[in-house]
């Protein structure tokens, strides 16, 4: 990517590490390509910067120290992301990671990956070989540029110094604006070193991306309609409310028309699940309620949500009665999974506010009877209580209870995301971050270690499987060395639970490589030879090696004291949950079925 | 259906790259493909044919309709336009069929651009289904060699 103005110098000068911008200026005015990043990130309100440090990047990390910006080390270029990631959730602004060229850009992808799909607003600053050692398989060179464009909202190489003031700008008015997104910015070593006069300009204009989409007035007066006729109504919101601050407008709406309200995963906490129009989580593990909801209905109100296939189950047969209006800023979302009779593009936020002097205030007591019907047929959520094992449900309940549901909750990905899902009664946005789009686990301890250093003064807990927390266990150690309160409950079954409840039901009890921690599939001439330990790994002795505190609970009564203790300590705390190992999660659509053949229960 | 896509782009490095990326990434193949400048030297048209199931394919739009470096996309096919394409084409001849495809290139207003003593290199520019006529017509004849540019289109206003 090159500068967007045609008629400046750079475009012209061949980019040497000698070139010397056409546009004189006094020396004391020039700044080097890694200055105008490092002011670059000051200029556009980075706080906060997740960096690994490598020689294509060493000319920026020089000048960070100087740089009015907390700058936090994670042990993994992963972490790195997913800690911006979790601090962009948690506090809406942009998180910010500063990487190497090569294996500390790669190793990027993946996080980028999960904030693509989430629509999480992030920018990466890379380091690259020279340029003119570009495309010659230099050392750690990697084509970041290319490897990234699947996965970003977009990607820029800078190949002048005169260039980074303007991209620094553009990036993070890109991945802020619109449907928020990552963006790659690679920088070449000798361009981080060339020096520049350029400064930030006065206000960016992109003309190919126009984020200032007006609020389609017209649909907004159809859909008033629709609401003001509708009999049986829901509104079904996505993360899109919690991006774009609308959840204030969202309960004013559904109280003002009555309408009850189900949540998407990224949705949680735009509506409160204490409120009695609230029908929780719509999907595949969604509530009976909801998903027999939308099943019902004839308006369903879609904002800021994307009609995803772990939502809609098997599409032909998904709201059939419904007429389907969809609120959403990205054009290309609307349509893309489910026939949408009533679209209307725009941000959550004004088109709510459009909307809302148009809907009349009005009841449903037959709807509402139907809906009170099927949640105290299924009420959301139960499971079966045992009173030898400890429930992984119970452990979730209990971090609400001594919580008061003030918690901020950051999960990695699998059964125990689920179980956070239903089992904590989610109040208010950006108090659930979780990896919905990708499903990455490893996501739950940086991404926590982020949403703490965005809420100093919130609880945050991150709830982790046994499986997930080995992924990126090493960023223990940032929270221990930034005094990071993080609390990490992990819900450990011995198991690759999700998989193994999918192998339990879809593939015939074949438990093919799921069990953690025991060794029970180890051939018998190997077992004789090794002692096997208790844990496997021993989840105490890796808190204490990172200086954590850990606490190791196998009892329900155990569970509350040690979440008390843990909650009420500003040190980063282990709790380790031996839970029931077969508990499934439950209700759940099968892959491919509809949303009205849900499983409540296994015979 | 075949659909005949223009994109005015900005003219930077990797815009073809991120497009194309879409498209193929949808197991869509792009027939043919042309690039230039236009009248403004910071931008870029590209004309694309693409079969493929109309819904599907608006979904393609849309979505490349949102990368940053993308002003406008258009399905033209949809709309009032020329398309225009120019083939190289080189026919195998002998003294015998030497005539007949002389008379094929006349009758499509094909240019001759080069003759040998077994061959002879025919240049013609057409709408589509000119092009498509004329290589059906060449195809008793043993064709050799053939380069398309890839069909070019602009979309004609309401009255014109």
């Amino acid at each position: 990517m090159n500068a967007r103005n045609q008629k400046k110098p750079s475009r012209r000068t061949p980019a040497r590490p000698t070139a010397k911008p056409a546009v004189a200026a006094p020396a004391a005015n020039l700044r080097s390509g890694a200055q105008c990043v490092v002011d670059g990130l000051v200029e556009n309100g980075a706080e906060v910067v997740f960096g690994y440090p490598g020689g294509m990047i060493l000319d920026v990390f020089n000048l960070i120290g100087a740089a009015p910006i907390h700058f936090i080390l994670p042990r993994h270029e992963q972490g790195a992301v997913h800690a911006a990631d979790g601090y962009a959730r948690a506090s809406g602004k942009v998180g910010v990671c500063l990487v190497t060229s090569g294996p500390g850009a790669t190793n990027t992808v993946t996080g980028l990956a999960t904030a693509n799909m989430d629509g999480i607003p992030l920018v990466c600053i890379s380091g690259q070989v020279p340029l003119h050692m570009i495309g010659n398989d230099a050392f750690q060179e990697a084509d970041i540029l290319g490897i990234t464009r699947p996965i970003t909202k977009h990607n820029f190489l800078v190949r002048s110094a005169d260039d980074i003031p303007l991209v620094m700008a553009e990036a993070f008015y890109i991945a802020s604006t619109g449907k928020p997104g990552p963006v790659v910015v690679d920088i070449p070593k000798d361009v981080q070193r060339q020096m520049t006069a350029a400064r930030r300009p006065e206000a960016i204009s992109i003309r190919s991306y126009n984020p200032d989409v007006r609020t389609d007035l017209a649909q907004v007066a159809k859909l008033a309609e629709a609401i003001n006729k509708a009999q049986r109504p829901v509104l079904y919101a996505g993360g899109g409310v919690i991006s774009g601050n609308a959840a204030p407008e969202l309960l004013e709406l559904a109280r003002r028309a009555d309408i009850p309200v189900t949540t998407t995963l990224m949705g949680l906490g735009a509506f409160p699940e204490t409120d009695p129009l609230a029908l929780r989580m719509v999907g595949m593990h969604g509530s009976f309620a909801a998903n027999n909801a939308v099943q019902q209905c004839d308006l369903l109100i879609s904002v800021g949500a994307r009609f995803d296939d772990r939502v809609t189950g098997r599409k032909a047969d998904f709201a059939t009665h419904a007429t389907v209006a969809h609120i959403d800023i990205d054009r290309s979302a609307i349509g893309k999974n489910i026939r949408t009779h009533l679209p209307v593009l725009g941000y959550a936020k004004p088109v709510l506010q459009a909307l809302l002097p148009q809907v009349k205030a009005r009841k449903h007591p037959a709807w509402h009877a139907r809906i009170a019907a099927w949640k105290k047929e299924h009420p959301a959520f139960t499971y079966p209580t045992s009173d030898k094992a400890l429930m992984p449900q119970y452990v979730i309940e209990q971090i609400d209870k001594v919580s008061k549901g003030e918690a901020t909750i950051v999960t990695d990905v699998g059964q125990h995301q689920m179980w956070s899902a239903h089992f904590f009664r989610y109040t208010r946005p950006r108090s659930f971050l979780s990896s919905g789009g990708l499903g990455t686990m490893g996501f739950g301890l940086p991404a926590a270690i982020g949403a703490q250093l965005a809420c100093p003064d919130r609880l945050v807990v991150a709830i982790v499987g046994d499986g997930g927390i080995q992924m990126n266990a090493q960023e223990l150690v940032v929270a221990v060395e930034h005094h990071l309160p993080v609390k990490v409950v992990i819900i450990n079954n011995g198991y690759l639970g999700m998989v193994r409840q999918w192998q339990e039901i879809f593939y015939q009890r074949n438990y093919a490589a799921v069990v953690l921690g025991r060794n029970e599939r180890m051939p018998v001439e190997r077992i004789a030879t090794q002692r096997k330990p208790e844990y496997l790994p021993d989840f105490m002795k890796l808190a204490e090696a990172h200086g954590a505190r850990g606490t190791r609970v196998t009892r329900s009564a155990e569970v509350a004291p040690a979440l008390r203790e843990a909650f009420a300590s500003p040190q980063p705390w282990v709790i380790e949950c031996i839970v029931e190992h077969g508990a499934n999660v439950l209700p759940m659509v099968p892959p491919g079925a509809s949303l009205s053949e849900m499983i409540c229960k296994f015979a | 259906m075949k659909h005949i896509i223009t994109a005015l782009v900005e003219n930077k490095p990797g815009v073809l790259a991120r497009i194309v990326g879409l498209v193929s990434g949808r197991g869509y193949n792009i027939e043919t493909l042309n690039v230039g400048p236009t009248q403004d030297p910071d931008t870029s048209k590209m004309t694309l044919v693409v079969p493929g199931d109309e819904q599907v394919l608006e979904q393609v739009l849309h979505q490349v309709s949102k990368l940053v470096d993308v002003i406008e996309v258009v399905d033209v096919t949809r709309r009032r336009h020329l398309n225009r394409e120019l083939i190289l084409v080189e026919v195998a001849t002998t003294r015998h069929s030497r005539a007949q495809v002389l008379e094929l290139a006349t009758l499509f207003k094909a240019r001759v651009a080069a003759v040998g003593e077994k061959s002879i290199t025919l240049e013609m520019v057409g709408d589509r289904s000119s092009v498509e006529d004329f290589l059906r017509l060449l195809k008793p004849y043993e064709i050799t060699d053939i380069s398309r540019s890839g069909l070019i289109a602009v979309a004609r206003g309401e009255t014109a």
